[in-house]
Parts: structure tokens; sequence; C-alpha cells
């Protein structure tokens, strides 16, 4: 049954999620995905990193959503990320000027993909961190999982998600910093240095 | 030795088997696939192995993943809902129509929620590069469409009606014909991707995808219903199918919000 009956809300079950396949390359990355931080933003931060398999080969066809507030933590409702030309059908991209706080970006062929965005700011009992959702052929439901970032041991320490969590496991959310200023975030699905993911409940 | 249906046909056999058994035994019903679903090799490597961890969201209202993203007319065009008109000529295949609602779990409409979609051509090709299958590409399709909700929560598309493809998952595998669908909700929890196939598909039985759903009530909301209400007077098929997202929101939600 496809045609759902709201006058019963304790009979409404869910759509079941299934993998996105292979072929999602030429419908949802979108020019300017990555690009979140408007242009020339003083708190713009670079991310990159590679998505890995269980037998540590990098993904080239996985893509990751990002999702995260402003630096002064407040989530932003502005749509515009996917701006579309009228005239065209083509994409125009973001203006450059507004946050809308949510990108994509797919792995390239060696796996490896990229965002800049704003450096989130601390939301409720959270430390400032970014929600990340991960999508890939042969995953057949996504996953969520977040980036913290290291410069403030208090508020990783007071972090309910982190705090419940052995040190080694706790790493892997938190990005590190590289000598080029950007910072490194990889993504292991199994195994060794297995990422955390989360379950909402 | 190179993988046969009959090889699959077992492995799906026996996780539909081991389900029935876990539901029997007092286990909760699975609506979403389990990620570690062998038939579908793809999987193999690419599931964790730990457990996720739980966050009940009752216990903080600020937390990122209870918002989300906001799409709107800027992200969309007029006729990006309609696959049939994004080239100058028309696209072969049987036009259909497909309509339905994106709902949460307490049956409310999610409005003003972006819809994207992807899908194979009347041969089963996508317009893809590294797509393999020889089936020939139709200069007239390219198969991506986005709508955003209106204020009942109600898409509507314009397509044609995909073909069924092979693939190399197995010796003589195919997937049944289906449209790919993600969806926002309105917090990011819901997130939401996965595919809607049509009513009474002969190779439902083979496929190892369709059958990660190992419910057999959940793997029926996958599949769309006839709609002859939808079906468009000397033009097109008619759909019907309803989208409920699953995920927690956020129970403080105040009027206006
Ligand atoms: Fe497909």
């Amino acid at each position: 049954m496809t045609k759902i009956d709201t006058s019963r809300p304790e009979q409404i079950l869910p759509t079941p999620s299934h993998t996105v396949g292979p072929f999602y390359g030429y419908a949802l990355p979108f020019p300017g995905g990555p690009d979140i931080a408007p242009v020339g933003h003083p708190d713009t931060v670079t991310l990159q990193g590679y998505v890995y398999d269980g037998e540590g080969n990098a993904l080239p066809d996985a893509f990751l959503e990002l999702w995260g507030p402003d630096p002064e933590g407040n989530l932003p409702q502005v749509d515009g990320s996917i701006r579309r030309d009228p005239a065209t059908g083509g994409y125009l991209g973001r203006n450059g000027v507004e946050f809308t706080g949510w990108g994509r970006v797919q792995t390239d062929a060696n796996g490896h993909w990229y965002a800049r965005t704003l450096r989130p700011g601390a939301r409720g009992d959270s430390a400032p961190c970014l929600s990340v959702c991960v999508f890939a052929r042969g995953l057949l439901v996504h996953l969520f999982t977040r980036i913290y970032f290291p410069s403030d041991e208090a508020a990783l320490a007071a972090d309910p998600l982190l705090a419940r969590l052995p040190q080694e496991r706790r790493d892997t959310l938190i990005a590190r910093p590289q000598a080029d200023g950007t910072y490194r975030f990889d993504v292991r699905l199994q195994g060794e240095g297995e990422t955390v993911f989360l379950e909402f409940t | 030795m190179p993988l046969t249906q009959h090889d699959i046909d077992t492995e799906i056999a026996a996780e539909h088997a081991a389900y029935e058994k876990r539901v029997a035994g007092g286990a909760p019903v699975e609506h979403h696939p389990r990620r570690d679903y062998a038939p579908y090799r793809s999987s193999t490597l690419r599931h964790p192995k730990q457990p996720p961890i739980a966050i009940d969201v009752s216990k903080d209202p600020e937390l990122v993943e209870l918002a989300s993203p906001a799409f709107g007319e800027r992200d969309i065009t007029d006729i990006d809902n309609d696959l049939t008109r994004q080239h100058t000529g028309e696209p072969i295949g049987e036009r259909i129509t497909v309509s339905g609602r994106l709902l949460d779990r307490a049956g409310r409409p999610l409005r003003g929620q972006l819809i994207e979609i992807w899908q194979a051509n009347s041969a089963g090709r996508y317009a893809h590069q590294r797509e393999q299958h020889d089936a020939p590409l139709d200069p007239n399709f390219t198969g991506v469409g986005r709508v955003l909700t209106d204020n009942q929560g109600g898409y509507r598309f314009t397509t044609i009606q995909p073909g069924p493809y092979p693939w190399r998952n197995h010796v003589n595998a195919w997937r049944p014909a289906h449209i790919h669908f993600s969806m926002f909700g309105s917090a990011f929890t819901q997130r939401l991707v996965t595919q809607m196939y049509f009513p009474s598909d002969p190779l439902f039985p083979y496929d190892p995808i369709i059958q990660s759903v190992t419910d057999d009530a959940a793997r029926q909301r996958l599949v769309a219903t006839y709609d002859h209400s939808l079906s468009v007077p000397e033009f097109s098929m008619g759909y019907h199918w309803d989208i409920v997202l699953d995920g927690p929101q956020a129970t403080w939600i105040e009027e206006g919000r």
C-alpha cells in the first residue's frame, strides 16, 4: 500500500531506505556544492579527506552532505544552496554572499573530498560540530557522523557524545589540523579505525 | 566460480528466513535494510561493524541534526519536475505521472521540502559516463528532476517509464524498473534516499536490492500504486507513491516555526 491513510497515525510506517547506487553523479552533485562558506569570509575552514572501505581502498563513488551552524551557533534557514538558472535550466551556483549551512560533495576518482564552510559555533550541550551524512554505492542506509574541531579541549571534554566514547573511537570524530591550514577528516566505513556513526532516537 | 542467480536466491531466502525467525522470537520489525546484506555484494566492505552510537534527541533540543537545510524557489526551475520537457525533442517511451505526499511518522505533511529524482531512460540506460549497459541513450532524456513539496506535502513528476537494466552483482542480474528518490524533511535526522518501484514487476524476487528490505510489508511500501485518476487523458499513466520519513524530530516545535 503506497497510499498512506493519515487518519490512523499509529499505522503510519516509514518508507525503507535504499542505496543511492552508482549513477547519482549526474543528478545530485551540483557546482559549488562543497563551497558553503561565503566568499572571503574570515571564519572559513577548509576540510578534506578520503572515504575508505574495509580494505582501506578509497571510494570513488561516495558523497557527503555537511550541515552546520554559523560561527555564532545559529542554524541558517536560508535557501539557495542549489540555485538554478530559470533561463537555461542550468545551475547558477551559490551567490557567494549568503550562508546556507549545507553542502554536498562527491568523492573524486581518488576517493578524495573537500569542503569549505564556516567554523561552526557551539549549540546546546554540544561542542562545535558539523553534521555529516555519508552516501555510497553499496551502502543500503546512509550513515550519520560528526566533525568536531580540535581547538577547544574544554568544550570537547564536555561534549555528551564524545564523553561516551573510548579515546581511539573519539578521535575518529575530530578533524586533524594540517600544515597547510586545512583540516583532515577521513571516513572509514569498516574495520580498523572505523568512524563512529550515529543513530538518532 | 561466477556467482549465479541461484546462489543469490539461496542467500536471499536465508536472510528472509533469519529475519522471520528474529521477529517470531520477539525482535522488532525492521523497516530498513541491514547495511550488511550479503546478497548485495557491494555492501560487503562498505558497512560498519561497530554498532551505531545512539543519541537521544529529547535530551538536547539544540542538536544540529534536529534542524534541516532550507530549499526554496531559487533551487528549482518551473520545469524541473517535468523530465519530458528538458530537451528540444520528445523522449522515447511511455509517459508517466508520479505523484504523492511527503509525510512524517505522525502523518503530517512536510511542506516546502526538496525531492530530487534520477532514473534510467526507457531502454534501461542512465545518462552517466560510467554506465556500461549498451542500451541506447536518448538525446531527449536525461532523467533528472526536482520539486518542492506543496502545502499539503504533495509532489508531482512527469517522466518516462524507466526500463529494467542489467548490473554486475552476479550473472544475469537485472534491476527491476525504479526511480531513485532523495528527500529532506524538517530535521536532518529524517534524510532519506530510496527507490520507487512499479507494481507487479516480475524481477522483484531476483533483485537483492529490493530484497534487502526483508520485511514483506516494508518492501511493499517501496512499490507505487497504479492510480487511474492520476492518468492524464491522451498523455500519461498515473502512479501514486506516498513517502514517510523516519527519524525523530524536535518535539518542541512551536506554532509558526
Ligand atoms: Fe538505478
